[in-house]
């Protein structure tokens, strides 16, 4: 006050427009309007203690524990306030605890009843050595407690999903589980039971309350994709996970910063580990990408790289068709004999996998274009089409956050989903619209039903038939006006997701409505390394920075970079996964070099396993047996994202390097083993190491010149009609499903979204299907069984996750928009390979 | 799970459920009377009547659990054909309300929250001691099922709960003719009896208590009034 | 301000004098008894003139805080961007208060053409009445009163010819007496848990379902239709200047003739004891509470206090609810503060920590004390964690958990010392 009005006025600083002129401690500060004075506060270094307070969740002022004294115009309020729910305001006074007794008397006394029913268990607390509570209590709690009565106590610990534990005793009420879950997640799972001093975070499983004899439902379990993050946010250990429960103490950890491997989205996290083993992963704070959120998948699943079948040594078949460990040596020389064997002869086919770093990516590439002389070169272990990879050369390839990024999408005025279930597909985009739909964004869906994305972006639905989504966006124009021109006001952006391959035309539908709307489109892939494996030119028609195969000029200046002579690149565009196997199967292909590929996920597991059987070589670079592995003739060991360096780049087109975590474990990075292997065939690659084959990246992608071919979209297709008591077959992944680096996780496993049959209720009732029981469907190929539930399905129409836990591809050979038969039941079994 | 609440609410309960539904600008507002509702078919709020709630509502099953277990009178056991809640806040118990609840307490065996005899039986009985009914002028005060019994004394109060479990309905000195606690958690719920005769006899049942008219009387009395108010266009 | 209030008779029957009358719960009774006139009038004036009119009567909130109610609507939107809300409180749970609820048996009416009156006022089409669960009987006759209201055009599309448009639901509670802090009446109304929302937004700004809401105590809307009827200048000549009007005083405990009386603000105990025929059989007073437990008790000390805003205040409480509990020499004061404290513990909603903690904290150390396990040092102790509570918690209620055992250390702290040091078990409760 004094300090304030002693200021000759000229010398202040003007305040700015939309700020406000304050003091704290006598400190004068400026700050935006709006902002809470907690946030003010931290600015000028004093940090007011807090519970309940989380920057990215709406105030809740529940805890009490940041009371300061306020003034405004000279008069002090009453009462001490609540930093973490009160705003600054031009003039105000405040003082924290470290200024006035009465905000420290206020703040002690909070702190002291925060305690009186806190158990005393902090060793043996997750939380203990690094928890808010302990420290605040450390720092400014009293030395004994005046509190002699009962403590409250109750039975511990309770389950509340498969993952998440609950410490009733040791939670603070400070709701920032239950704000989260409800604000950020959707997933109003969670929430406060009871009231005063029983009040208590719970499930509806948790809940008092009896069932009536008759039925005996059980409740909703915590089941969120999102529920890891309550653990970290918990201000006590109060929440914890089955996983990490009592296996290690914070100071025994180191800690780095690394990136998701996950999906494409390219969470930044924080690796935690102990004597060369991950014990932990927690979000990393990037207000660009993630935020401060993970999901579950990106949290949890992590010791696929430490399950016991790990391959840790190179294996070549012996005479006698078994799989040996081997050196190094003998298996670079065995494979490198073969593969130049191959490459002389009728070729090599090389099937990356989407999970690579980009530098890993280039190195395949690069080892294709260079060692093995071809342009057989494809990352989509999926379904696939010629029409998307022209799609992704003329509107993927090389766009940057500057074109869409997450924060694009925060502030789109609509975003329109085409064949992408965000939730499932990439959480972390899912949360980021469904943030933009609480701050008023429209989110729409091409999609078949009301998904829970859907439902918890308030989205719109333009329900459609698998397969006829390129006509549903057609339509738009003329059907759904109002949405058309949404999508033409500035900011608007359609994202279409991997899906969009299996229905032909729709690329060209999404192109049409962009250039119809103006809309700006992004693609977002599914797995972590599709992006940058296309950037990298991990495919058969684009070279490194996207560069046609068939632009003889872009040929001539990757040739002069990589010293290579005039004219040896391959001209001709490769063929792409299907391609590739077909060529092997059909004795086209004498080798090929596979990275991390599941047959199951492709369109055709079995004709894939058929190709791996007949080509004459198979080199496999794997980290666990795997079907390639089975198949292999030589398989090489390489490392998990936690032992390598490397980059992500996100769906963005933001480069997401980390560096190696676990350091030292012998084990190789793509790039390295390629390298080598190259090496053996007499070439060189330049990427021994992750930071070289970013640095050849970077040069190549900076050198060749691109000329970007507009994409030519395809004419729209007639729909065939669906007939003789066929229905379409709507799927796609889940997030957490039978995914190979998912294993080794059951207490994730037990917090997937069960797998259902999912269709509308006349398509049930025609077909005599119950909800709740078990339905079939079927093709020539087998048959997939799953009880069914009643959703919003256009009639004719049924779901399947395409992976939890049986393969769609496997089972019923066919994909999003394929027909199948549907009955009721369990049907007969067997059918399936 | 799905299927398991309309097994136990029937059409008629969705169908009033919908009505509930319809009284309010938004949905949700509908919960405390649709947890009235479930009461009025279970006698308490089962699982089963959570599962429900959040059906009708489009909530999940932990919102709606977080709100029944709120709110004292969404009762968490099957209860007794009628609720007998004694005032035990400090006017009502400094006038004998402590000792009522423990006399009918010992006399029925029974605790807080728990029922004498078979819950939902004829003649069964939950006790509960309740906080402040707003009838201190008339304490110590009870209620059944929510229908004031004033100035009750130990004896009078044994006296009731005999009479309720030998099947009688006695009247209450405030409100209705007695029915149960489940027909007045439907009243609860907004549903009063359809048959016009019925309702308007609950309605006219009593409530003018001597001490709820004590001041207008003394007032008639003694000739007390309020200024009078001033005649039509003579004010300002 | 004592002498202000002797310029009228002892008793002013405004709102009660009509609950003599026979069937008073009925249209035709009131109709009547003048019923349904003031919306006549006020349905002729303009919204803003009524405010004005509330604004000079000076009426201020019956419901135990007193802020000027025509100021409060005032809060509301000028304009009809979004729908608006009236929400009537009556969810009377404050310990001694029993004023709202014979007055909505009684005379439902007068709280309806209330509603209609106010929510003209403030640009409100749809009323809601939030009604605890426990008192049926007051349900039932709202729901009726509503019913015949429709029927006979009070309610519903273009009331009376004038183009004004209410719909009124009545909403029955389920039993928490946070639900009577206005914020969290709005959650509960909303099909949440009744916990007291952050202010601001005040409900003037972003209320029920985030719209402009005003939430009025049943007393204060029922006067309403006296004040457009009679003016501001007449219902000025009742009560005091700063608080005008008469008020229903809910007189309990150990009088003779306990009941409810209404008189002018200002009225003093002396005056309603007098009234009330005296203490029962002659024991004399102990200590009394103005305006329910949530008001800081008074004793024999207090008797000429002037019960209005302003006199209570000054005498050291609050007027409160003018609940008059009255509790003679056989009552220890140790005993009727734990059980409030045990009140506002099952009570306290648990979104705060204060409230939350220290109401359980309390409560067990009075149960201690009355049980003879207490010490000095946890009357100390008591103090400063009421201290820790009192302006710390995130609503009203923690500021109530402490009054009673605040002042009645203060008034009665010997008598607390009295069962640290010798166990006395005589008085009543202390044995029990």
């Amino acid at each position: 006050m004094t300090l304030a009005h002693d200021k000759p006025t000229e010398t202040q600083p003007e305040v700015p427009e939309g700020h406000v002129r304050l003091t704290i401690d006598g400190q004068e500060v400026i700050a935006p309007k709006g902002e809470l004075l907690i946030r003010t506060a931290e600015r000028l270094g004093t940090i007011i203690p807090r519970f309940c307070d989380h920057p990215l969740l709406d105030p809740a002022g529940a805890c009490r524990q940041c009371l300061v004294e306020v003034s405004m115009g000279g008069r002090p309020m009453p009462k001490p306030q609540a930093s973490c729910t009160m705003t600054v305001a031009d003039g105000m006074e405040v003082k924290t605890q470290l200024t006035s007794p009465v905000a420290d008397k206020a703040q002690k006394g909070v702190m002291e009843l925060l305690l009186i029913n806190h158990p005393l268990d902090c060793p043996i607390c997750d939380k203990g050595g690094e928890c808010p509570l302990q420290n605040q209590a450390m720092a400014h709690g009293r030395a004994d407690s005046r509190f002699v009565d009962r403590k409250r106590t109750f039975p511990k610990p309770l389950r509340i999903s498969s993952q998440i534990l609950l410490d009733r005793e040791r939670c603070v009420l400070c709701q920032r589980c239950t704000r989260f879950s409800q604000q950020i997640a959707g997933d109003p799972f969670i929430d406060l039971l009871e009231r005063g001093a029983q009040q208590q975070i719970g499930t509806s499983e948790t809940a008092d309350l009896e069932a009536a004899a008759s039925t005996t439902p059980s409740g909703e379990p915590f089941q969120s994709y999102f529920s890891g993050n309550t653990i970290q946010i918990c201000p006590v250990g109060a929440l914890t996970s089955a996983q990490y429960r009592f296996r290690s103490r914070p100071f025994d950890l180191v800690s780095t910063p690394s990136v998701c491997e996950h999906c494409s989205s390219g969470c930044a996290e924080r690796t935690d580990f102990r004597r060369g083993r991950i014990m932990r992963k927690l979000a990393g704070d990037d207000p660009d990408v993630n935020e401060e959120w993970i999901c579950d998948k990106g949290r949890f699943a992590f010791r696929y790289a430490t399950a016991p079948d790990r391959i840790r040594k190179p294996l070549v078949r012996g005479e006698d068709g078994q799989l040996r460990e081997s050196s190094w040596t003998e298996a670079m020389q065995v494979a490198a004999d073969a593969l130049v064997k191959a490459r002389d002869g009728k070729g090599i086919g090389v099937l990356t996998g989407g999970r690579l770093t980009v530098e890993d990516a280039y190195a395949y590439q690069k080892f294709a274009r260079v060692a093995a002389r071809t342009n057989d070169i494809d990352f989509r272990a999926r379904a696939h089409s010629a029409e998307e990879l022209r799609f992704l050369a003329s509107s993927v390839v090389g766009t940057t956050p500057e074109h869409v990024s997450f924060s694009t999408l925060e502030k789109a005025p609509i975003v329109l989903c085409v064949a992408f279930e965000p939730e499932d597909e990439a959480p972390i985009v899912f949360l980021r619209l469904r943030k933009a739909s609480r701050k008023g964004t429209r989110v729409a869906y091409v999609g078949q039903w009301t998904t829970s994305s859907v439902r918890k972006t308030s989205g719109e639905l333009l329900a459609c038939a698998p397969g006829a989504e390129a006509a549903a966006l057609d339509g738009i124009p003329e059907h759904a006006k109002d949405l058309h021109e949404a999508l033409s006001a500035e900011g608007a952006v359609i994202l279409v997701g991997e899906r969009a391959a299996e229905v032909p035309g729709l690329f060209s539908a999404v192109q049409r409505l962009a250039d119809g709307t103006g809309a700006r489109v992004a693609w977002i892939p599914r797995r972590a390394g599709e992006r940058g494996a296309l950037d990298a030119g991990a495919v058969p028609t684009l070279l490194p920075g996207g560069a046609p195969v068939t632009d003889a000029q872009a040929r001539a200046a990757l040739e002069q970079l990589w010293r290579l002579p005039e004219g040896t690149l391959p001209a001709e565009p490769g063929r792409d996964t299907a391609g590739i196997l077909a060529a092997a199967a059909a004795g086209e292909l004498d080798a090929l070099v596979v990275g991390g590929v599941d047959p199951d996920d492709l369109p055709d597991p079995q004709a894939a396993r058929a190709a791996l059987d007949t080509v004459g070589f198979v080199v496999s670079l794997e980290m666990r047996p795997s079907a390639v592995t089975e198949r292999a003739d030589v398989v090489l060991p390489i490392a998990p994202t936690a032992e390598k360096a490397g980059t992500f780049r996100n769906w963005e087109g933001r480069d997401r390097p980390f560096d190696v975590t676990l350091q030292n474990t012998g084990a190789l990075p793509d790039c390295r083993v390629l390298d080598t292997l190259a090496v053996e065939m007499d070439v060189d690659l330049f990427t021994q190491t992750p930071k070289a084959a970013w640095a050849d990246f970077d040069r190549a992608a900076g050198a060749v010149p691109r000329t970007v071919e507009a994409f030519q979209a395809e004419p729209a297709a007639a729909q065939e009609e669906s007939t003789n008591g066929h229905v379409k077959l709507s799927t796609w992944r889940q997030l957490i499903d039978n995914g190979s680096l998912q294993v080794e996780e059951p207490h994730l496993a037990g917090t997937a979204r069960p797998a259902v049959i999912r269709l509308n209720a006349a398509t049930a009732e025609r077909h005599g299907v119950v909800a709740g029981e078990l339905a079939t469907v079927r093709t020539e190929r087998g048959a997939l069984t799953l009880p069914a539930e009643i959703a919003d399905l256009p009639d004719g129409v049924v779901w399947v996750p395409s992976r939890s836990p049986v393969g769609v591809y496997e089972a019923l050979g066919v994909g999003h928009g394929g027909a199948v038969q549907l009955s009721a039941g369990s049907g007969e079994t067997g059918g399936a390979a | 799970m799905t299927q398991a609440p309309e097994t136990v609410f029937g059409d008629d309960v969705v169908a009033k459920a919908q009505e509930l539904i319809g009284r309010y600008p938004e949905s949700r507002s509908a919960l405390l009377p649709m947890l009235h509702l479930v009461q009025s078919v279970q006698g308490f709020v089962s699982r089963e009547g959570i599962a429900f709630c959040a059906e009708q509502l489009g909530l999940t099953e932990a919102e709606v659990s977080a709100v029944a277990t709120f709110y004292t009178m969404y009762k968490r056991r099957p209860c007794g054909e009628h609720l007998v809640s004694v005032c035990t806040n400090t006017l009502c118990a400094a006038m004998g309300g402590d000792a009522i609840y423990q006399k009918l307490s010992e006399h029925l065996g029974v605790g807080h929250n728990e029922t004498a005899g078979e819950p939902g039986e004829p003649g069964s009985i939950t006790l509960e001691h309740a906080e402040c009914l707003a009838a201190c002028d008339l304490a110590p005060v009870v209620q059944v099922n929510y229908e004031y019994f004033d100035k009750q004394t130990v004896e009078s109060a044994v006296e009731l709960v005999d009479k309720l479990r030998n099947g009688e309905r006695p009247k209450p000195t405030r409100g209705a003719e007695l029915t149960d606690f489940k027909t007045a958690e439907l009243q609860l719920a907004g549903f009063f009896p359809e048959d016009e005769e019925r309702f308007a006899a609950d309605v006219d049942g009593p409530s003018a208590a001597e001490e709820t008219l004590r001041g207008a009387a003394l007032a008639q009395e003694r000739g007390w009034i309020a200024p009078p108010m001033p005649e039509e266009g003579s004010r300002g | 301000m004592a002498d202000t209030a002797s310029k009228t008779d002892p008793l002013t029957p405004v709102l009660t004098k009509r609950w003599l009358s026979p069937d008073s719960w009925r249209l035709s009774t009131y109709e009547q008894l003048e019923g349904y006139t003031a919306i006549r009038k006020a349905l002729r004036m303009t919204p803003e003139a009524l405010v004005e009119l509330v604004k000079e009567a000076g009426l201020r909130g019956r419901g135990g805080a007193g802020f000027p109610a025509g100021v409060k609507w005032s809060f509301m939107p000028p304009n009809e961007d979004k729908p608006h809300y009236l929400v009537i409180n009556a969810d009377e749970g404050e310990p001694g208060t029993c004023k709202d609820v014979p007055l909505m048996m009684a005379d439902p009416h007068s709280l309806i053409e209330g509603c209609i009156i106010a929510s003209y006022a403030m640009r409100a089409h749809h009323c809601f009445i939030y009604v605890r669960g426990e008192v049926l009987h007051c349900i039932r006759r709202l729901n009726n009163a509503v019913r015949e209201a429709y029927a006979a055009g009070y309610l519903g599309r273009n009331i009376l010819d004038s183009g004004f448009d209410l719909d009124i639901t009545v909403h029955a509670g389920a039993g928490a007496y946070i639900c009577g802090e206005e914020t969290a009446l709005l959650d509960s109304l909303e099909g949440r848990r009744g916990q007291p929302r952050l202010k601001p937004p005040f409900p003037a700004a972003a209320g029920l379902y985030a719209k402009p809401t005003t939430v009025n105590n049943v007393e204060t809307i029922a006067t309403v239709p006296y004040i457009v009827n009679g003016g501001a200048d007449w219902f000025r000549q009742m009560g005091t200047e700063k608080s005008p009007g008469p008020k229903i005083y809910s007189i309990s405990g150990h009088v003779e003739r306990p009941g409810q009386y209404e008189a002018p603000l200002g009225t003093t105990l002396r005056q309603l004891l007098e009234m009330a025929g005296g203490m029962k059989d002659g024991i004399p007073l102990k200590f009394w509470t103005p305006g329910g437990s949530s008001t800081p008790m008074f004793t024999a000390e207090h008797l000429d206090v002037p019960l209005d805003f302003e006199g209570a205040a000054e005498a050291g409480s609050m007027l409160g609810t003018t609940a008059v509990m009255v509790f003679n020499e056989t009552v220890s004061v140790p005993w009727a503060v734990m059980k409030w404290a045990k009140f506002y513990e099952h009570e306290s909603c648990g979104k705060c920590t204060p409230c939350r903690e220290g109401t359980y904290w309390l409560s067990q150390v009075l149960e201690r004390l009355v049980e003879g396990r207490g010490t000095e040092e946890d009357i100390d102790t008591m103090l400063d964690v009421c201290d820790n509570i009192l302006g710390r918690s995130f609503c009203a209620l923690g500021d109530g958990a402490v009054s009673p055992i605040q002042s009645g250390i203060k008034y009665f702290r010997d008598e607390f010392l009295a069962l640290c040091e010798s166990n006395k078990r005589e008085l009543v409760g202390a044995s029990a």
